[in-house]
């Protein structure tokens, strides 16, 4: 008995080790490619804030019409392209290289071959991903703040941040998984026009879900976007006057997708390499 | 007395009426049986499509098998993958390394995935790449190395962490000869030491040279299974002249056995053989039977007492098809 108990202990300790080295392997390639890391997070965050919370006001076109409404846009703008940069990073950190390496390169074979189970290996992406995610949530935060022509007003709820980020990032990973492992090498580029550009721009990064109430099927039909869920937390969590989805359906959100996700993901993980 | 580790008494490889049958219905691998002792240097011999690859992706817990067992060093690969997939090294058919490591990182991180602390992974990567001979690129990026450095590689990678078994699926497939004899080297070495392996090949030298015992494999079945210098006795006795015909003659069968006595003789496709059990002066009778005939032939060859007659008279038919 106490034999079983300890091999099955010894075991989850293997298991660890394992899926450890697998995600210091992908930290690794991040930090040789650190540049590419950085431009690739803040290239499209920087032109969203850029274009519209500092050109926008400056040639008399702000979003608002007053400046205290500018000064509100700026900062719900803040939660949004947050919002983007993590659930990006899934796409990019995860899903892209997924869809590489299963087809042309094979390279995930001798992955696929480490001594855990498939799951392992599956979850191993999923913390990378995530891992990217938080840096790049990090990186755009503090350039949002920055850039603006009008000042943000920025009021930080840190139970809400280090509950909502890391689900939001975990969720972003296990994304990347799902459609790494769905979608075939020669339909790459339908990943941004059928997920990634709906889901920014109608995941309301520009506007706060709760002012979606004038359209009624159109604040419904978004709930099949996790981005909702991220960005509502992230502007409960970050700002202050500006109208969220309840605390709730945020968590909600956030743990449903997440776990539909991920049994999505190692689903399909499995299937690509085991047949 | 001593108990012996039960872990060693196990072969380092059983499988037992291992089958496959994909959905779609197509069945790659037909109730396959064998067992390699440690130690050992076993070879899988068959034309592209026998199954080998197949059998090699079960072993491997990569193809779950529709009936059968594989058992690594007493270890059911269905039942246990990951504590399976610990004693396995492998060096499968295409290039995997990791293109984004350098070629001493494509090591040690393959030692950390099994669990090696990061001293001991560098130190057992520097050791292997001079033993490979690949200390001089150390760091250089993989895709910047030839295909036999590669397969070197990829080699190094799979002992790495000290595997129980080393499965190499067609490890020579595309390389210069050069490349081709520097692998074989490589290999008798590592079995010199005590590692077994199992190959795949549809080189016959290949086989011929490195394995002691080989399985012939064809249509997803094992043929033959014995000691190259067995199977030569028991399935190399005639000689086998094979060429090519240009044209297809009908009834150039019937006719070459009547007018060459004591003979098989069959076509396959464009294909002629002729087994006897002397070659010497049924040679001339026979270029002299086609000239009279007004046949015109290729590639005209003799084979006796090799693998590839083994072949031919295993399955009736070329190895090379």
């Amino acid at each position: 008995m106490s034999l079983a108990v300890n091999e099955t202990i010894e075991t989850r300790t293997h298991y660890v080790q394992t899926i450890w080295a697998l995600v210091v392997r992908d930290i690794r390639v991040l930090l040789s490619r650190w540049v590419m890391f950085l431009v690739r997070v803040i290239s499209q965050p920087i032109l969203i804030v850029f274009v519209l919370a500092y050109v926008f006001p400056k040639i008399g076109q702000g979003i608002g019409g007053s400046a205290a409404a500018e000064a509100k846009f700026s900062t719900l703008l803040v939660a949004g392209v947050v919002g983007i940069s993590i659930i990006t990073q899934g796409i990019q950190a995860v899903a892209l290289p997924l869809v590489q390496e299963f087809s042309y390169t094979r390279e995930i074979e001798d992955r696929v071959l480490a001594p855990v189970p498939i799951w392992g290996v599956a979850t191993a992406k999923i913390i990378s991903g995530a891992l990217q995610a938080l840096i790049a949530a990090l990186v755009v935060f503090i350039v949002s703040i920055f850039i603006p022509a009008t000042t943000v007003h920025l009021s930080v709820d840190w139970p809400l941040v280090l509950t909502i980020i890391p689900l939001a990032a975990v969720l972003s990973g296990a994304l990347g998984l799902a459609i790494g492992t769905i979608v075939p090498p020669t339909q790459v580029a339908f990943i941004f026009a059928i997920i990634l550009l709906p889901m920014t721009f109608l995941g309301a990064v520009y506007y706060p879900w709760t002012s979606l109430s004038t359209i009624p099927w159109l604040k419904w039909a978004v709930l099949i976007n996790p981005l909702i869920y991220i960005n509502e937390g992230l502007r409960a969590a970050l700002t202050t006057g500006i109208p969220h989805m309840n605390l709730i359906g945020v968590y909600a959100g956030l743990v449903g997708f997440f776990v539909f996700l991920l049994f999505v993901g190692i689903r399909g993980f499995k299937h690509r390499v085991i047949s | 007395m001593v108990a012996p580790d039960p872990g060693t008494q196990n072969p380092a490889i059983e499988v037992r009426d291992l089958v496959k049958t994909y959905s779609g219905s197509i069945t790659a691998v037909r109730g396959v049986s064998f067992s390699i002792p440690r130690g050992s240097i076993y070879g899988l011999l068959g034309p592209n499509g026998a199954g080998k690859t197949t059998t090699f992706g079960m072993i491997t817990t990569r193809v779950i098998p529709t009936s059968g067992r594989v058992l690594i060093n007493g270890i059911d690969v269905v039942a246990k993958p990951a504590a399976a997939k610990s004693s396995l090294g492998v060096v499968p058919q295409s290039n995997t390394l990791d293109r984004s490591l350098s070629v001493r990182e494509n090591l040690i991180f393959h030692g950390r995935y099994f669990g090696m602390s990061s001293k001991e992974s560098r130190a057992k990567a520097d050791e292997l790449l001079i033993q490979f001979r690949l200390a001089e690129r150390s760091q250089a990026p993989v895709g910047a190395l030839s295909g036999g450095m590669a397969q070197r590689l990829m080699v190094a990678r799979a002992v790495m962490h000290g595997p129980t078994i080393l499965v190499l699926d067609e490890p020579t497939t595309g390389l210069d000869p050069q490349s081709r004899l520097a692998l074989w080297e490589i290999l008798r070495e590592l079995n010199g030491s005590g590692q077994t392996i199992l190959l795949s090949t549809h080189y016959m030298d290949e086989a011929d040279e490195l394995c002691e015992k080989i399985a012939i494999m064809d249509h997803g079945q094992i043929l033959a299974f014995d000691t190259p210098e067995a199977l030569k006795t028991t399935y190399a006795k005639q000689a086998q002249i094979s060429l090519d015909l240009q044209g297809a003659e009908p009834g150039l069968s019937d006719t070459l056995a009547t007018a060459l006595p004591n003979t098989t003789v069959s076509v396959t496709g464009s294909q002629l053989s002729i087994a006897t059990d002397d070659p010497t002066d049924l040679l001339g009778m026979l270029v002299k039977e086609l000239s009279a005939l007004g046949v015109t032939y290729r590639n005209l060859s003799v084979n006796q007492g090799s693998l590839e007659s083994v072949f031919l008279s295993l399955t009736g038919r070329d190895l090379r098809e």
